[in-house]
């Protein structure tokens, strides 16, 4: 790289990064702002405050596919019954992530389609059938877990520390501690 | 639509458009964070986390918005933690990035998606076993770190903001 494209580079540091993305310190600074933002006007318009979450929309989701094929079971399921399978405020919001990320790579040309990732490929090979069964397994334990300690990075990490919940800071020591501990031993960090 | 699903979409298409912005739905950064290779998705993170913080405290306090603590139930936070760090790694996607990172082109994310509603499904199988065993251990309620060491969130926020800082500082010292 020139020097002086480089030195410019340093300078739009700041704000961008090299690929047209923003600092992340800048675009996390913002989605601080949109979760005060959202937190009152669901207050304000669903007369109940709702924070940002992901996870158990997957619950939701799992329940109207399942009530396709068995609708009684999923009427009699306990934990069916108690996070109501419907199409709620956060399920949109879930839906709205898809729709945002879309536009926002659209439009600054960061779309790229990918089926396996440069990190899982240098350990596991570019088999797409590997790092579908990856993906799937680890979404299964994922899950299980997230709905275990009822929240996800979304829930616990950003909501729950916002509002300094105990939960929230020991589930966050824990997704990272054993995440650490698992990418360690499925990367091998010897081999890089 | 109703106006909780517009007021879910508009806020989740913010969210998500942030999200990519900030580059942190990617599988890359993701597993370069749990690799300490790549701290971006901590900076975006604990930047939200900061700023959202003042925000919702000042109105929990002026009784505007109430709080909604997640249970410290101590077995379910510890083993269901363990589990989602243990899938995290190996999807290198949380539930919110990997429909974010579907957006942006990455479709092997559809096979993280397609594992969450199943784990979703199982777990609904298996509630009423979890609910005698793990849920059932020891469950410290609703509570917020405030109540549990008896002060003011606002003695405890520039503390949070004091120690992140610094966390930040060390992250460009050390390019990560």
């Amino acid at each position: 790289m020139a020097f002086n494209s480089r030195k410019k580079e340093e300078v739009r540091m700041k704000c961008k990064t090299e690929d047209g993305g923003w600092s992340p310190y800048l675009a996390g600074a913002m989605v601080g702002l949109l979760a005060i933002a959202s937190v009152y006007a669901t207050t304000q318009w669903m007369g109940k405050s709702n924070y940002l979450g992901a996870s158990t929309t997957f619950v939701r989701a799992a329940g109207l596919l399942e009530r396709t094929v068995a609708p009684d079971r999923v009427a009699a399921n306990q934990y069916f019954t108690k996070e109501k399978v419907r199409v709620d405020w956060q399920f949109m919001l879930v839906l709205g992530i898809f729709l945002g990320a879309l536009i926002s790579s659209a439009t600054d040309k960061s779309l790229k389609l990918e089926s396996v990732p440069p990190t899982w490929e240098k350990r596991f090979g570019p088999s797409i059938g590997k790092r579908a069964v990856g993906a799937f397994l680890g979404g299964i334990v994922a899950m299980v877990g997230a709905r275990m300690a009822d929240g996800c990075p979304s829930g616990h990490g950003l909501s729950g520390m916002m509002q300094l919940s105990v939960s929230s800071f020991v589930a966050l020591a824990m997704f990272f501690i054993v995440g650490v501990l698992v990418a360690a031993l499925v990367y091998g960090r010897r081999s890089s | 639509m109703s106006t909780d699903q517009l007021l879910g979409l508009i806020t989740g298409v913010l969210f998500g458009f942030l999200l990519q912005k900030g580059r942190v739905l990617r599988f890359e950064k993701q597993v370069g964070a749990m690799l300490l290779k790549d701290m971006t998705i901590f900076k975006f993170m604990l930047s939200a986390i900061l700023v959202g913080m003042v925000g919702v405290n000042l109105l929990t306090d002026a009784g505007i918005i109430s709080s909604g603590h997640k249970p410290m139930n101590l077995g379910a936070v510890l083993l269901g933690g363990a589990l989602f760090g243990t899938g995290w790694a190996v999807m290198g996607f949380c539930p919110g990035t990997s429909i974010g990172a579907l957006g942006e082109g990455r479709w092997h994310a559809l096979f993280a998606i397609a594992g969450m509603v199943a784990g979703a499904a199982l777990y609904a199988e298996l509630y009423p076993f979890f609910k005698s065993t793990v849920l059932a251990w020891k469950d410290f309620g609703k509570i917020g770190l405030p109540e549990a060491l008896g002060v003011s969130p606002w003695v405890i926020i520039p503390f949070f903001w004091a120690g992140t800082m610094s966390l930040f500082f060390w992250f460009e010292k050390k390019g990560l």
